[in-house]
């Protein structure tokens, strides 16, 4: 049996390991900014009820429309519900749907690109199917999948993951197209080493690093059109507090409440920009000759 | 070049098959039966009846599908459940208004997207490269309907500079007609102008390291016939892809646009389509956009042959 890298990493004195890792991050700061917005909507997001919030559904009738205040943070909707307390418990929502997506997405593509990259005829049917999938805008996508389901989060995870992974198992299959023909697997074909361990310890941790930085894309993406169906009214229920979903209640008053609209809208953008931030960052520093190029 | 022009054209004809698939077994997948589902919870038997005669949903799953392309190919998308019209006269109606918002934020964001990449690629590492590489990860984080709000909050509640919502056709005047279209253009712009600056960095950047950049500065060409005549037009080929690639962006986005701005056109059909459930008339209208998407990358990639003549098929 070889000798594992991480059993050699642990002899490596620490101090170049860690020198290592702030190179890294003083190269690339847009890593650091982004994980740290992203981790305060995480935190904001999982402590919710301790952070002065009231039922994000408790409806107030005399306390309507109230613009916001010290008492009423983000001020109150046409229902009397806190905006506050809507837009914080709106952070899961938005939240979930980008990570479950990417996950999901990456997951299937990840499985589709594989075998499509090994396989002649399964190659040619799925491309034609991903390049169909791939001519149709996302946002269509979901939102012809919504229009027959009931709404739902799993739906809307669904509807989203269903137009996410084509781009994904295209670049998986790029990935393992480019891979297949380099020289260390012909080597390690050569010698006899099994077709799955050959996918397990050659071809797939070659697929990670793109996949980490397409998973924050896609993460991104599918908070938007989460927030996009919502607002479009075939998203999350109306009875879920998504950020979508509070700014379509403030449509029709945006001239006289514009607050209602703007502060969750505020919030999913800069949640995306986070992502962005720190996908554009974990590409410069695993990809440098595409981080050159963009 | 015509063999592959050719080629390149019939290549549409399997990416179009499957969009069409797609489309017919959406109806067919989803759980439960598709008549109930689109007749609503309020739905009685009779109507549920009705709905299913009316789209052909009790015959055989072949023929239906034989059917419907056939109609399909006669240009005929269905009949409207709700309205009770033909799906094509319907998008036909509306399709003015989206087809000039699309246009007009192609061009400006593409007149806009071009020189800022340009200039940033060529002063690279300075402010204007950092402002137009901020400005780009704005575009991509910002929400086209969040954008869309802020500006009419600056535009038109604040400032009463312009119309709050509304379309006029040009036929109500120049003015009227242009003011109601700054908004929705600037909102729908931000992403794709967003990609396209971003990109034509990127491809600037590589064709300026090149040795025959240096050999025309060195000659003593103006910097301006260096960038235009020599650096971008051989940075082109994957601009336009990228511009190809993001009208799907422009797409998904115009019906968000649409329905902030109360333009009545594809994109207030397929809401008012969601929220009554009308399928055919979403049916129609990805069918639509799709082959608008198709045809577009099908002249993109066309391009290339008089973009960069050195490449043959």
């Amino acid at each position: 049996m070889t000798v594992a890298p991480t059993d050699l990493a642990a002899f490596a004195a620490p101090s170049v390991v860690k020198r290592g890792v702030r190179d890294t991050i003083r190269r690339h700061p847009t890593i650091i900014l982004g994980a740290t917005l992203l981790g305060l909507m995480a935190l904001m997001a999982i402590f919710a009820p301790y952070l002065g919030t009231v039922d994000p559904q408790a409806l107030s009738p005399i306390r309507r429309l109230r613009w916001p205040s010290a008492q009423y943070w983000f001020g109150t909707d046409m229902l009397g519900r806190d905006i506050y307390s809507r837009t914080i418990y709106g952070g899961r929502v938005s939240l979930t749907v980008g990570i479950s997506v990417a996950l999901l997405s990456i997951s299937l593509g990840l499985l589709i690109g594989l075998v499509t990259g090994f396989s002649r005829w399964a190659d040619a049917i799925m491309m034609r199917i991903m390049d169909g999938l791939m001519s149709i805008p996302a946002v269509l996508i979901a939102i012809a999948l919504m229009a027959l389901t009931r709404a739902s989060m799993e739906n809307v995870i669904f509807a989203i993951t269903v137009a996410e992974v084509p781009r994904v198992t295209r670049l998986v299959r790029g990935v393992v197209l480019t891979l297949r023909e380099l020289p260390f697997v012909e080597a390690a074909h050569a010698s006899g080493t099994g077709f799955f361990r050959i996918l397990w310890r050659h071809i797939l941790p070659n697929t990670l690093p793109p996949l980490l930085v397409q998973g924050t894309f896609v993460a991104a993406s599918a908070m938007i059109v989460e927030a996009i169906l919502s607002f479009l009214g075939a998203g999350t229920p109306p009875n879920v507090p998504s950020w979508g979903n509070i700014m379509a209640e403030g449509r029709s008053l945006f001239q006289v409440a514009y607050y209602i609209v703007l502060i969750p809208g505020t919030f999913l953008s800069t949640t995306v920009l986070a992502i962005n931030l720190l996908g554009d960052g974990l590409r410069d520093a695993l990809d440098p000759r595409l981080a050159r190029r963009m | 070049m015509f063999a592959y022009i050719i080629r390149r054209i019939l290549a549409t004809i399997p990416v179009m098959v499957v969009v069409a698939l797609f489309v017919f077994a959406l109806l067919h997948l989803s759980p439960g039966d598709p008549a109930a589902i689109i007749a609503g919870d309020t739905a009685t038997a009779d109507d549920i009846a009705r709905i299913r005669q009316k789209l052909g949903l009790d015959q055989p799953i072949y023929i239906q599908f034989a059917t419907w392309v056939w109609a399909l190919l006669h240009g005929d998308l269905g009949i409207s459940i709700f309205a009770n019209l033909p799906v094509s006269k319907l998008i036909a109606q509306r399709i003015e208004p989206t087809v000039t918002l699309t246009i007009s934020t192609l061009v400006v964001a593409v007149l806009a997207a071009i020189p800022m990449g340009v200039v940033a690629a060529w002063k690279a590492g300075s402010w204007i490269d950092r402002v137009v590489m901020v400005f780009a990860v704005l575009g991509f984080s910002v929400p086209v309907f969040v954008l869309a709000y802020l500006l009419i909050y600056v535009f038109a509640i604040s400032t009463d500079l312009l119309p709050v919502q509304g379309y006029v056709t040009i036929s109500g005047g120049l003015w009227p007609f242009l003011s109601h279209l700054v908004m929705p253009t600037l909102a729908l712009g931000m992403v794709f102008a967003a990609l396209i600056a971003r990109m034509t960095r990127a491809s600037m950047l590589d064709v300026l390291a090149q040795d025959y950049i240096r050999t025309a500065q060195a000659k003593g060409l103006a910097n301006d016939k260096v960038l235009i005549g020599h650096a971008l037009k051989n940075a082109a080929v994957p601009i336009v892809t990228i511009i190809g690639i993001g009208v799907a962006s422009l797409i998904s986005g115009v019906v968000v646009t649409e329905t902030v701005f109360a333009i009545p056109g594809l994109g207030r059909l397929t809401v008012d389509a969601i929220l009554r459930r009308d399928y055919p008339i979403i049916q129609g209208i990805i069918l639509v956009f799709s082959a608008a998407y198709v045809l577009v990358n099908l002249l993109v990639d066309l391009s290339y042959t008089f973009l960069d003549p050195r490449i043959r098929y």
